[in-house]
């Protein structure tokens, strides 16, 4: 995998940077930042950004309340990077525990899951969003939880096809003929072959979980307006789009490239890793 | 495709449904904020609120409210919203035609052009339009629609405005419709001028709905056209004198579209749940908009009623895409 | 007499690096009303010809020497448009597997009107009254329901039998056949190959025939050409190819020939010297086209 090939491919080495920038974004925000993300300053209030005749002191300008906009766009990413990022791991440790267990002992218990799959699917993941959120009120753990409890199914399918196909292959037999216990084949011999895809879905899931955090706070249902996040500074752009379309514009413009960067480092993971493909 | 084997598929859905029923009571009765106290003014008393929820039958145990709420749903009555003082199942079927045709026209968008796009692709096989075409096809796939409508708010409402941004029509129009189904009112009664104002608002919030479907759409059709591409009976075609274009657009095309729907069939659905979020955003009056409101408001009864709609969109989506692969594939017309 | 199809010196090779050769010096003809056997083993090169003169080689081979004359015409590098005014109306395909070649979403008539209304104009009544005359001269029975129905409804031996109605419906010049029978049954073979033969006497028609099996050329061919990896080795009348048979290659398919009538001998494999002679005599002939220059 850590060929030289994958590293030269553009859109790893762009997801990479988008990866990078954003954790850097996130661990540096309060020496990155130039004012503090909560800071007012009203007479400052809707300045533009710098390039277009804007206040050097704010690059980004300012919004409604005169907060510095690269701040808390700052801020913001950390937001997104820790939500993105635990959201991911829950969501992709259940999704695949559930998916392992059914793609290998296959059976009753593989209907069961199966069909609570089917059963969780068929709500309107949106709707279901929504109502969790509203269930356990505002706050960037209910963002997390929501999204656990909504994508798990995502890693739980495509774990059990994969474990399902694996399964059938050769080296599996010859484990469980020698005596290997269920949880040591599983462990030792199919899980180290399902790895590299839950990477790639790993990837892919912190792209959505930006995604429907953003979704959560525009509609007012994440963190208290305490907390900047990306989602917030959009809703609140909303409102003042025919003054300051900048304000909607910066931060939408953070979660399009955090996006295609996750998307491309999943893409290219996916590409680099598929020993059949890697032509 | 029997009528009987439509009824089964729709009796093996009850299951389903009365899950997600049950789901849903449970999880929006365990909510903290009460919608009744929302209700009544700030100087009402403990015993008003207690009157005011009995009224609703909000006191009794979940259990017995859920017998209570199935009953009536069986007889047709949804209840009455908290939140807009009106019964759930006319509110509900009031703004059904806007959704309905909003996700119409999205479905046809979306379907036009990805047909479109991976001929293209395919045609000009190793070419620039084809390198042109993956590159649109996965950027646009890695957006998804709520950010798509933001995107074109901020672009094509603000910042160049050419078409609106919020609504359904004009309210100073002289359209007075008769039924909830404005598009299709407008085109049987030609009344063109308001077709075109309908037209317009419908543009941008069908787009968002659609560029994301018609991104996975053309990326699954556009490889199941190559893979027709190289079938034999596309190379005999080619053989008795059909001209490129011909083989493509008649013979692989046809062929092609059998395994898309199966491999995309669900994302149909997807768009269903899409139109939640969309229809916020531009402040379309469907389905939809109602929901999120709704659910900031605790308005239980409204709450079910608009999940319970939605899954059952989602379920005849589901049925219309099998339909639609039966119709297709001539291996499996019979049954 | 000026042959119908004349192949010349024909050069194929496959844009790979290095280039493979897939045809050297191929030189092949079929006289108007003639039964030409092409033979080989499989890799032999006797399917790239036909697919050559079809014009429908593989995408990344291209033809780098010699021509290809029909009716008087070079068609070697024919445009697209010409192409079409050819295939299907002066020269039809008989493919090598029924099962996969027709469009498993169309009924049969349009699949067999399509090309009676593409090249001879008929109206779609008159097509479909052609299209019964053909199933019958194939001798389909019930012709009326198979044009509704769909490929997988028939077997394997009626949907080849469409297929040759479908070769021989705007009645070619030439049609080429590629081992039209080795996908079907022993049983199903013999009647499909006496079909062709039949249509192929009664309308003149001149037929290439590719096949690795000997008894079918024994059987239906005129003229006998025998091919290996790429090149000929030996052409000439079916009968002076039988009875006298010139070059050892040929001999020894003969000898490899599985008896019927004889089962307890030996099978005679190709004797692998053999073959590595011919495929020496092969480079030495590329090296040789290629010092003199290309």
């Amino acid at each position: 995998m850590m060929s030289l090939a994958f590293w030269r491919n553009p859109r790893v080495a762009f997801g990479i940077l988008v990866v990078l920038a954003l954790a850097i974004a996130a661990a540096g925000a309060p020496w990155l930042s130039p004012h503090d993300p909560l800071d007012q300053d009203l007479l400052n209030s809707f300045q533009k950004p710098a390039w277009s005749g804007g206040d050097a002191a704010y690059p980004l300008g300012t919004d409604s309340l005169g907060r510095d906009i690269l701040s808390r766009l700052i801020y913001g990413a950390r937001a997104a990077l820790i939500v993105a990022f635990v959201a991911a791991l829950f969501a992709g440790l259940l999704g695949t525990a559930l998916g392992l267990a059914a793609g290998y002992f296959g059976g009753r218990l593989d209907v069961a899951i199966s069909r609570l799959v089917d059963v969780w699917m068929s709500f309107p993941s949106v709707l279901l969003c929504i109502v969790l959120a509203a269930v356990l009120g505002a706050g960037l753990h209910t963002v997390v939880i929501a999204i656990i409890v909504i994508d798990w199914t995502r890693f739980c399918r495509v774990v059990r096809a994969e474990v399902m196909v694996q399964k059938s292959h050769d080296y599996v037999a010859s484990a469980i003929t020698i005596g290997l216990s269920s949880w040591r084949v599983l462990g030792s011999e199919i899980l180290p072959n399902v790895a590299p895809l839950l990477l790639t879905l790993f990837t892919l899931e912190m792209g959505i979980a930006i995604v429907v955090e953003a979704i959560l706070s525009f509609v007012g249902l994440s963190v208290s307006s305490g907390v900047p996040t990306w989602g917030g500074i959009i809703q609140e752009g909303r409102l003042y789009v025919n003054q300051a379309w900048w304000l909607m514009a910066l931060p939408m413009t953070c979660i399009v490239v955090a996006v295609l960067g996750l998307n491309a480092l999943g893409d290219g993971l996916r590409a680099a890793l598929d020993p059949v493909k890697s032509k | 495709m029997s009528i009987n084997y439509i009824l089964k598929r729709l009796l093996w859905a009850l299951p389903t449904l009365f899950g997600v029923a049950v789901v849903v009571f449970v999880l929006v009765r365990v909510v903290p904020g009460d919608p009744i106290a929302m209700m009544l003014p700030p100087g009402a008393t403990q015993e008003d609120v207690g009157r005011l929820r009995a009224s609703y039958g909000l006191d009794a145990p979940i259990a017995k409210q859920f017998l209570v709420w199935s009953g009536d749903v069986l007889q047709g009555d949804f209840g009455a919203s908290i939140s807009l003082r009106d019964q759930v199942l006319p509110l509900i079927l009031g703004r059904l035609p806007a959704t309905l045709e909003l996700v119409a026209v999205a479905v046809a968008a979306a379907c036009v052009l990805a047909t479109l796009l991976a001929v293209l692709g395919v045609y000009f096989r190793g070419r620039w339009p084809e390198v042109a075409v993956d590159g649109v096809t996965g950027f646009t796939l890695a957006i998804p629609d709520f950010l798509w409508g933001l995107i074109f708010i901020l672009v094509l409402g603000v910042l160049v405005p050419v078409l609106p941004i919020s609504g359904r029509v004009d309210p100073t129009g002289a359209f007075d419709p008769a039924t909830g189904f404005y598009i299709i009112e407008a085109l049987l009664t030609l009344q063109f001028a308001a077709l075109a104002d309908l037209l317009k608002h419908i543009v941008l919030p069908a787009a968002a709905l659609a560029l994301p479907l018609a991104a996975a759409l053309t990326r699954v059709l556009k490889g199941s056209l190559a893979d027709a591409m190289n079938q034999d009976y596309v190379t005999l075609a080619r053989v008795k004198g059909y001209s490129r274009l011909r083989t493509l657009w008649q013979v692989a095309l046809r062929n092609a579209l059998i395994p898309t729907v199966t491999l995309t069939g669900v994302q149909f659905s997807f768009l269903i749940g899409g139109t939640v979020l969309i229809e916020h955003l531009f402040s379309y009056p469907g389905i939809g908009n109602l929901a999120i409101a709704a659910v900031i408001q605790r308005d239980l009864p409204l709450i079910q009623g608009l999940v319970l709609t939605f899954a059952v969109l989602f379920i005849l989506t589901n049925l219309i895409v099998d339909m639609t692969y039966s119709a297709l594939n001539p291996k499996v017309k019979q049954g | 007499m000026t042959a119908l199809l004349d192949i010349r010196d024909l050069e194929l090779r496959l844009n790979a690096r290095p280039p493979v050769r897939l045809l050297r010096c191929v030189s092949l003809a079929v006289q108007a009303g003639q039964s030409v056997g092409l033979v080989g083993e499989s890799g032999a090169g006797k399917t790239m010809v036909g697919r050559v003169v079809l014009g429908i080689a593989p995408a990344n081979s291209r033809v780098t020497g010699g021509a290809v004359v029909f009716d008087g015409r070079d068609i070697t590098h024919l445009s697209e448009s010409g192409r079409r005014h050819l295939l299907g109306r002066e020269i039809a395909f008989i493919p090598q597997n029924p099962m996969t070649a027709l469009n498993p979403v169309e009924r049969i008539e349009p699949q067999m009107t399509d090309v009676l209304r593409m090249h001879l104009g008929m109206t779609r009544d008159a097509a479909h009254g052609r299209a019964l005359a053909l199933l019958r001269e194939v001798r389909l029975r019930e012709p009326e329901k198979v044009l509704r129905q769909y490929p997988h409804e028939l077997s394997g031996g009626m949907r080849q039998r469409v297929l040759i109605a479908v070769a021989f419906a705007c009645k070619p010049m030439l049609v080429i056949a590629d081992e039209p029978t080795t996908a079907l049954d022993v049983t199903v073979q013999k009647q499909i190959l006496r079909l062709i033969r039949e249509l192929q006497r009664n309308s003149g028609t001149a037929i290439l025939f590719i096949t690795h099996d000997l008894g079918v050329v024994a059987k239906l061919c005129d003229h006998v050409t025998v091919m290996h990896s790429g090149r000929v080795l030996e052409s000439a009348s079916a009968a002076q190819l039988f009875s006298n048979p010139a070059h050892d290659y040929t001999r020894a398919l003969f000898a490899a020939t599985p008896r019927f009538d004889r089962p307890g001998d030996l099978l005679q494999p190709i004797p692998a010297a053999l073959t590595q002679r011919l495929d020496e005599e092969a480079h030495v002939l590329d090296a040789h086209v290629r010092r003199n220059g290309e």
